[in-house]
């Protein structure tokens, strides 16, 4: 269960102070759930306050009861947090194989690495030993961060916006993806997503909006709250449904 | 050969016993230990020092292995080794040089090679750079290689230098003639107190010639490094380098490439980057249970692999 109370995040910004993230509060304990909302909302600050990468101005954060707050980006790796970044990071001289054998923490032989990238339809007799550079597409890249994390097999797996950058025939494989790790992945998947198909697999979706929680449910009550949202123009939502 | 000896070997070219093949081991400006094969034989230069490597034509998948090492500390040593590739050859030669100082006296090694490449025949040329000792002298490597490629002749070369050297000057030069193509990796890195220079020039001479440097490099500590090419291209060829580094602590690099094009079809690229380790390279490695040392030390690893 990840735990968030309180949660606020404030940063300076050109002289002048902005409120990120406000009071939020959040308790996680499906098995996947989609956090959703605006642009600029503080999806992806929610993430990374989540990963450790940043800290928040106040409030605390529990896995499975125990206080993370304090602990920096390593230690909570080894708590069970894993983080699929939105921007794959290109790695010089890294290999597909170096990158899987160092989130799984052991000397992964090729069947094991056959098996994980097989999860992300990537073929290891052809991805193995190729570096982590702009040689590999978008598509190629956000699979490699997701097969990272499956390696891992944590407690708690974040995904933010695997949808983003990647074009449409890779997004089409990328649902069934989620889809098959929403049947066969123990622990908690927290997805940051807008495409409804990614919500459509959700147990329940969180929306935050200006930096706060502004709904929170299942999949039937949420949805229909995105399209009718006030900021939303008519002709757009006659256009959805 | 005593421990050290031994050592000094296996880290220069992987040798942990006699290697097949052809090769000449020198150890502290003498012959340590030679063997010839029916296709490749070594011979003593007479006016001075250094030796001839000649492969006889057609030769195919054999070795010659010719590590220096210096383990007397101050010794200084300038040995010329030219290399006769005879056409249609597919060889490698592995070169290299260990220095172990644990004296106060400055201990170095300036090696010049250069190789004659015939027509079609195709060469692999590994050496590495490597020094030890707890000595205050310093151990100096100044490697000059010149390849001169005859038609469709390949040559690639990795040069390393990973730890031990005070200070070098590292010079390459090549002409190449129609057809001929030249790829060298180099990989360096520097720390303490540590100077390297680097200097390529390569004349594209014939037609569809092709050159590819590149250089990745590491530099921590208080160390320098300067690196320079130089391409010219006189016929209708393709020219590339690229030279990579990360600049660490308080450490200094230049790159300073040259491309100059004597001819209308010459197509020269260079690319050049010196940066520090991105951030959010430490935090992907850290996401997945590394510590930032540990993160450093792996982006660092795969870089120079």
């Amino acid at each position: 269960m990840l735990e968030l109370r309180d949660i606020s995040y404030e940063v300076e910004d050109d002289r002048e102070h902005r409120e990120i993230l406000k009071n939020i509060n959040l308790t996680i304990d499906d098995h996947f759930v989609a956090i959703t909302g605006p642009n600029g909302g503080g999806k992806s600050t929610l993430a990374k306050l989540i990963a450790g990468i940043i800290t928040p101005t106040s409030g605390q954060i529990f896995l499975d009861g125990r206080e993370i707050t304090n602990l920096n980006i390593t230690e909570r790796a080894k708590a069970g947090i894993s983080y699929a970044f939105q921007q794959p990071v290109h790695f010089k001289g890294l290999t597909v194989k170096d990158l899987i054998t160092l989130a799984a923490g052991y000397s992964v032989n090729v069947s094991e690495i056959c098996d994980i990238l097989s999860e992300v339809g990537l073929c290891a007799r052809e991805y193995i030993d190729r570096e982590i550079n702009n040689s590999l597409s978008g598509g190629e890249l956000k699979r490699i961060e997701i097969a990272m994390v499956i390696a891992r097999g944590t407690t708690l797996s974040i995904f933010d916006e695997p949808e983003a950058g990647i074009d449409l025939w890779s997004f089409n494989s990328l649902i069934h993806v989620f889809e098959k790790m929403r049947k066969e992945i123990n622990g908690m998947i927290l997805i940051i997503s807008h495409q409804e198909r990614i919500l459509n697999v959700a147990d329940k979706i969180v929306l935050i909006k200006d930096g706060e929680v502004s709904a929170m449910g299942t999949k039937e009550e949420v949805l229909p709250m995105l399209l009718n949202g006030s900021g939303t123009c008519k002709t757009l939502i006659d256009k959805t449904i | 050969m005593d421990k050290i000896e031994k050592n000094l070997l296996e880290q220069v070219a992987d040798l942990h016993e006699v290697p097949a093949g052809a090769y000449n081991i020198r150890s502290n400006g003498k012959l340590a230990k030679r063997n010839t094969t029916a296709n490749i034989d070594i011979v003593t230069k007479e006016d001075k020092q250094g030796i001839d490597i000649i492969i006889k034509p057609g030769t195919k998948n054999e070795s010659v292995h010719i590590p220096v090492i210096l383990s007397e500390s101050g010794y200084q040593d300038l040995v010329y080794n030219d290399f006769y590739i005879g056409e249609d050859c597919d060889v490698t030669i592995i070169a290299g040089c260990g220095i172990h100082n644990c004296g106060v006296d400055t201990s170095k090694h300036d090696g010049i090679h250069t190789f004659y490449v015939k027509k079609n025949a195709r060469v692999r040329y590994v050496e590495k750079h490597y020094g030890e000792g707890d000595g205050r002298g310093e151990n100096v490597m100044n490697p000059t290689t010149v390849v001169h490629l005859d038609e469709n002749a390949v040559l690639e070369m990795e040069t390393t230098q990973i730890k031990g050297i005070d200070s070098t000057n590292r010079i390459t030069r090549g002409t190449l003639k129609e057809g001929a193509s030249l790829e060298v990796k180099e990989k360096i890195m520097t720390h303490g107190s540590q100077y390297a220079r680097t200097e390529f020039e390569v004349d594209l001479n014939g037609e569809n010639c092709s050159a590819n440097v590149i250089s990745r490099s590491v530099a921590r500590d208080d160390s320098k490094q300067e690196f320079f090419s130089r391409i010219n291209g006189n016929a209708a060829c393709a020219g590339h380098s690229e030279c990579d580094a990360i600049i660490m602590d308080h450490s200094q690099v230049t790159a300073s490439p040259q491309l100059t094009a004597n001819h209308v079809d010459a197509s020269l690229i260079h690319e050049a980057a010196i940066g520090k380790i991105a951030g959010e390279q430490l935090i992907k490695l850290m996401t997945l249970g590394l510590t930032e040392e540990e993160a450093e030390q792996q982006i660092i690893s795969g870089f120079l692999k």
